[in-house]
């Protein structure tokens, strides 16, 4: 009878085994599949895919015979995303600060809800909303940029309001709340000890939550992190607002591109297999770089709270407390 | 003269920490207040029964599309669920296993992997075999996408169960499995759908993975090997027209999907805070 219940029970783990490792399946295909479909451009342009700024999809005489390098798009990627960080960095740990060490009890549950309500804001709608209110905006404030500030090559190009300036706000507000939460939770990981050993000491309220923040620095840099990703693969808002043009530019008035981008906009059109095969090489790229930051940050915040742990138990150590007394 | 000193840097950064909250909600409400007044202007009853016009003609709405939105949602749903919560049992029953450890990441990962490479891959496996457009192939997509949220929920949820259930069951002599199943599970299960109706609210706002894989269709289509309207890829596509009068449904689209998105939150948010409290007084 025992025996056949334990029996039982290991079927049913096998059962449930099988789910797991489809989704870990799905994650290598993912990798496989973009690999396999990518081929003809990995083969015929190496390296070079990515140091090169040539993207010249329209084959000349032959079919295959078309240009490409991805170097515009990397840029335009890396530089939006932190553009993007550098905005709304400092605003999600002010945030997380306030909602998880200042703010009154009261206020709290609202004011989380409201900034996680900027997360569930689908991509399109801050595109639509990016495109009609953002990008005119941004244009009269490019229009009234003094010429002097014009000379600098940050300021230089026409003022579309279309281009990097816009794409680097819109990703700011988009991952502001994603880092924001992910910071409270590191922050609610402090120990309490850590912010009361400083009032002790006769630290100031700022003073105490420095001591908070630079306890869960891991944390709150892995945060930081996650949210890098985030705005590495965003598209669609991006898309509708950076302007669309392959050049490398510091400008942040010059319209850019990027990879989500690209692939977004010449997926369906791609004009040969080469070209379909450059265009999944810039997918399979992206997804390396989102593999290696998510994980490098999730081991980061998964350190964190490990020691967040690990920290009481070799701190009470009641047989000496006894012994003392 | 130190103290001072020090009083003064605290009370500012205790200001600045407040302001940023304060920046934080100007694009929501800044975004809200647009997506309702230029949303209400175009919404009518045309937009709910009818299908698009072409340029020129005024009227027409998006009644393809938001069924077309609802239906691969729905199929991505029915592939999803059974995958995503059936993980999520495992990693919180097996917590300690290899295989536990090794999917939580791979369900991090993929959370992590952006949509539009979501969608490069569903293209892959679906348009490049059978060589067509169609809503299955966007139905891929958005399932895949599924999957780690609500395994991750359904996982965290397990977790919240008292021990003492699964031990009571265990102890009147059922199997591990029927423990899990007809006990914890059950326990669970409000949560858990609360879980999978975030995750659907998340995944009718994508854009991005359908825009190779379901593509868009001008009319009606309920056949799941066809392409198909999406409420999002229209958005899109009269977003990016020159047409004041797409714009405008465009407008009309986004106040139908926000409200969708928001009304799914909000009911989870209440319906979670419930089950905390339920969970913490037992």
């Amino acid at each position: 009878m025992k025996t056949s219940r334990s029996g039982g029970d290991g079927w049913f783990r096998v059962f449930l085994g099988v789910f797991p490792v489809l989704v870990l399946a799905i994650v290598v295909g993912i990798g496989i599949a973009l690999f396999s479909e990518s081929i003809l451009s990995i083969r015929r342009f190496g390296i070079n895919f990515w140091f090169t700024d040539v993207w010249d999809p329209v084959p000349h005489g032959n079919a295959l015979t078309g240009q490409f390098g991805a170097k515009p798009f990397i840029w335009g990627t890396l530089y939006s995303s932190i553009l993007a960080l550098i905005i709304a960095g400092p605003i999600s740990l002010g945030i997380a600060t306030y909602l998880s060490e200042l703010c009154p009890p009261k206020l709290r549950q609202p004011l989380i809800f409201l900034t996680e309500l900027l997360a569930a804001i689908p991509s399109i709608v801050y595109g639509l909303w990016g495109v009609f209110v953002l990008v005119p905006l941004i244009r009269q404030v490019e229009v009234h940029t003094p010429e002097s500030w014009r000379q600098f090559p940050l300021f230089s190009g026409p003022p579309l309001g279309l281009g990097m300036l816009s794409a680097a706000l819109i990703l700011a507000i988009m991952v502001t709340p994603f880092i924001s939460s992910l910071a409270r939770e590191v922050l609610k990981a402090v120990p309490r000890t850590q912010r009361e050993g400083a009032y002790a000491l006769g630290a100031t309220q700022w003073e105490a939550i420095r001591v908070a923040l630079s306890y869960g620095r891991t944390g709150i840099i892995g945060a930081v992190m996650l949210g890098f990703g985030r705005a590495l693969g965003e598209t669609m808002a991006v898309t509708m607002v950076i302007g669309n043009n392959p050049r490398v530019s510091w400008s942040l008035f010059a319209p850019q591109y990027t990879m989500a981008a690209v692939i977004a906009n010449e997926f369906t059109e791609a004009a040969d297999e080469l070209h379909l095969h450059a265009l999944i090489e810039i997918g399979l790229v992206l997804f390396i770089i989102t593999l290696f930051v998510n994980a490098l940050s999730r081991l980061l915040i998964w350190s964190m709270n490990k020691q967040a742990v690990a920290r009481p138990k070799t701190k009470l150590e009641p047989a000496k407390i006894g012994s003392a007394a | 003269m130190k103290t001072w000193r020090r009083r003064v840097t605290s009370r500012i950064a205790v200001a600045l920490c407040a302001l940023s909250v304060l920046i934080a909600l100007i694009p929501l409400a800044a975004i809200l207040f647009y997506v309702v007044s230029q949303g209400i202007q175009a919404l009518n009853w045309n937009f709910f029964t009818k299908t698009p016009v072409p340029v020129g003609e005024t009227g027409g709405g998006m009644a393809n599309a938001i069924v077309g939105s609802l239906m691969m949602s729905g199929l991505g749903a029915l592939m999803a669920v059974p995958v995503g919560i059936l993980s999520g049992i495992y990693m919180s029953e097996y917590a300690g296993s290899r295989l536990a450890s090794a999917v939580r990441f791979a369900a991090d990962t993929l959370n992590g992997v952006p949509s539009i490479v979501i969608g490069v891959f569903a293209y892959t496996i679906v348009v490049l075999p059978f060589r067509q457009f169609s809503m299955i192939a966007g139905a891929v997509a958005l399932g895949t996408m599924m999957i780690p949220i609500i395994a991750r929920n359904t996982e965290e949820l397990l977790r919240l169960v008292p021990h003492t259930l699964r031990e009571g069951a265990l102890a009147l002599g059922a199997t591990r499995g029927r423990a899990i199943m007809t006990v914890v599970l059950p326990a669970a299960l409000p949560g858990i759908i609360t879980g999978v109706v975030l995750a659907l609210a998340r995944i009718a706002g994508e854009t991005a993975p359908l825009l190779f894989t379901s593509l868009n269709n001008g009319y009606w289509n309920l056949d799941p090997t066809q392409p198909t309207a999406s409420l999002t890829v229209q958005i899109y596509t009269y977003a990016s027209s020159p047409y004041e009068d797409w714009h405008r449904q465009a407008w009309a689209g986004a106040l139908v999907l926000v409200s969708i998105v928001l009304i799914c939150s909000i009911l989870a948010r209440f319906a979670t805070r419930r089950l905390e409290k339920m969970s913490l007084g037992s």
